[in-house]
């Protein structure tokens, strides 16, 4: 296993006031890594500076080795923009590979056979020309996370994948993203606040809140007092 | 109707009604391309808002007796365009708030302008019916000069071209600007260009429709084609059809009846997008 990215001593905040300081920890190559957090405690901040999209206040974010900064597939919250737009499933799956195009202003046959690709392994192939919209959350969420496979390989960030869905399609979507970890080896950073799936599939978990209070695996969490704590406090009422 | 047939031949000799034909097709062909990206970014009325600053720096320029309007008018829109997709992202005036300050302050001011500048030589009823005409577009399409339609050709072949070169990035932006980013696609370059081309047609349209009526051409069809259609190209396609179809419509009612032309492509806009809601109704019950 490898290093591919490294926080040192990160602070991160709006100008004038810090949000969450003090964070130290590495993600490695095929890990698991839950950031759990309150609401408001900097969890979507840090999800910004580790896409590139916010500068952090003071210290390091390195990727280290073969993840480069905007290589990291990104499943963001969904908006009510999308929830109405008129889109087929296949145009999405392939405006993942945008960033592949350069100046070239159409999709090559490389890009297009990826995005097929990708729909296949997430099983919506039979979905690729609905539209968008019609589509319930858990397909949708397939859909944006196809997309994102299809901006990077190696690296994939969730904020919050299963908000909004019932049970059962939340318990597909953690499966497939273990799938995703497990089989074909993609590091997974995921954001949220559902402790039980943090029991279940976490590898290492970071629990911010104003600063760092663990990095560690999850045996460590589940032994430490900040993990007793907010595992009693958490783990009652997600259990929707 | 073969009376009618005979009327339109008979205006179709004068070089001024084939330029306002050619005009109006080339110009709803552009503002039907960018109507679904500005639905779906809720910038449905900055049309209505860019127009009316337009409409403001013509008062400027005709106060200050600059002898091209278009040397004034287009920065200054250009800039508006700009500044108004800025903001609408991450500011404390959001986007819809933004467009309607800038949209009523540049008309009451554009309006206050031309009250108080020295008259030119017109009197106070030609100022109405100069505003009117701006506001409404009532008769400069017929006064376009072959000079006038070529830089209109031009201009929409510059527009459909960064368009179709663009397709896939806009397309991205528009769906999901923050996915878009992250995967280093430079989305604030893209809505620079989307403010720019938007600011661009609407300025050219503004002498078609007049400034009041540029929003309808902008929103009805892209609307009327999400009624019906599920991928954004099957709806791009079909919005532009539609906005063709409108304007060569209202253009042969208004040059046979006499009716103003943009008010007259406006309804037959106005018509389809009713045709399209009950299609998608209709629709929709057939597959329940």
């Amino acid at each position: 296993m490898s290093t591919l990215l490294k926080c040192e001593d990160v602070s991160l905040g709006y100008e004038g006031s810090v949000v969450t300081k003090g964070l130290n920890f590495t993600v490695e190559s095929g890990d698991y890594l839950f950031i759990l957090g309150e609401n408001g405690s900097g969890k979507s901040t840090l999800i910004k500076a580790l896409l590139g999209l916010k500068p952090q206040l003071s210290g390091e974010i390195n990727f280290v080795g073969e993840v480069k900064k905007n290589e990291i597939g990104y499943l963001p919250q969904q908006t009510m923009v999308q929830r109405d737009f008129p889109a087929s499933v296949k145009e999405i799956v392939q405006s993942g590979c945008v960033n592949r195009c350069g100046i070239r202003p159409f999709y090559n046959k490389e890009e297009k056979k990826l995005a097929k690709d990708m729909m296949e392994r997430l099983e919506i192939t039979h979905l690729a020309n609905r539209c968008y919209r019609e589509l319930s959350g858990g397909q949708q969420q397939r859909v944006l996370l196809a997309r994102a496979l299809c901006a990077a390989r190696k690296m994939i960030l969730l904020d919050e994948p299963v908000t909004g869905l019932d049970p059962k399609a939340s318990n597909e979507m953690y499966e497939l993203i273990d799938g995703l970890n497990k089989k074909d080896n993609i590091t997974v950073i995921m954001v949220s606040h559902d402790m039980n799936a943090a029991v279940k599939y976490a590898e290492h978990i970071l629990h911010i809140g104003g600063k760092q209070k663990f990095f560690g695996t999850k045996e460590d969490y589940l032994n430490s007092k900040i993990g007793k704590a907010f595992l009693s406090v958490m783990g009652g009422e997600d259990d929707d | 109707m073969t009376e009618k047939i005979d009327k339109l031949m008979e205006y179709l000799q004068f070089p001024a009604v084939r330029y306002a034909i050619i005009v109006g097709l080339l110009i709803s062909l552009c503002s039907s391309l960018l109507g679904v990206t500005l639905v779906m970014k809720r910038f449905s009325f900055i049309g209505d808002g860019l127009s009316h600053v337009a409409f403001g720096a013509m008062a400027i320029a005709t106060v200050l007796n600059v002898t091209d309007n278009m040397l004034i008018i287009m920065p200054v829109t250009v800039v508006s365009a700009v500044l108004l997709l800025r903001t609408g992202q991450n500011t404390r005036i959001k986007g819809d708030a933004a467009v309607a300050m800038i949209s009523v302050g540049a008309l009451a001011l554009g309006y206050l302008l031309m009250n108080l500048a020295p008259k030119n030589g017109r009197t106070s009823a030609n100022l109405s019916a100069d505003v009117c005409s701006t506001l409404f577009g009532s008769t400069s399409i017929l006064t376009l000069s072959q000079k006038d339609v070529i830089t209109c050709v031009v201009m929409s072949a510059i527009v459909v071209a960064v368009f179709f070169f663009f397709y896939t990035k806009i397309f991205a932006v528009t769906f999901d600007e923050s996915f878009a980013k992250a995967t280093g696609i430079r989305s604030d370059l893209y809505n620079l260009l989307i403010a720019v081309v938007i600011a661009v047609i609407i300025v050219f349209a503004m002498n078609f429709v007049g400034s009041l009526l540029i929003s309808a051409l902008i929103i009805f069809p892209a609307l009327s084609a999400m009624r019906v259609f599920k991928s954004f190209r099957s709806v791009i396609v079909c919005s532009v059809i539609i906005s063709l179809f409108c304007a060569s419509m209202g253009l042969l009612l208004a040059i046979l009846e006499g009716t103003p032309v943009g008010s007259t492509i406006v309804a037959a806009d106005i018509a389809v997008f009713f045709i399209f809601s009950i299609i998608s109704m209709v629709a929709r019950r057939g597959e329940k």
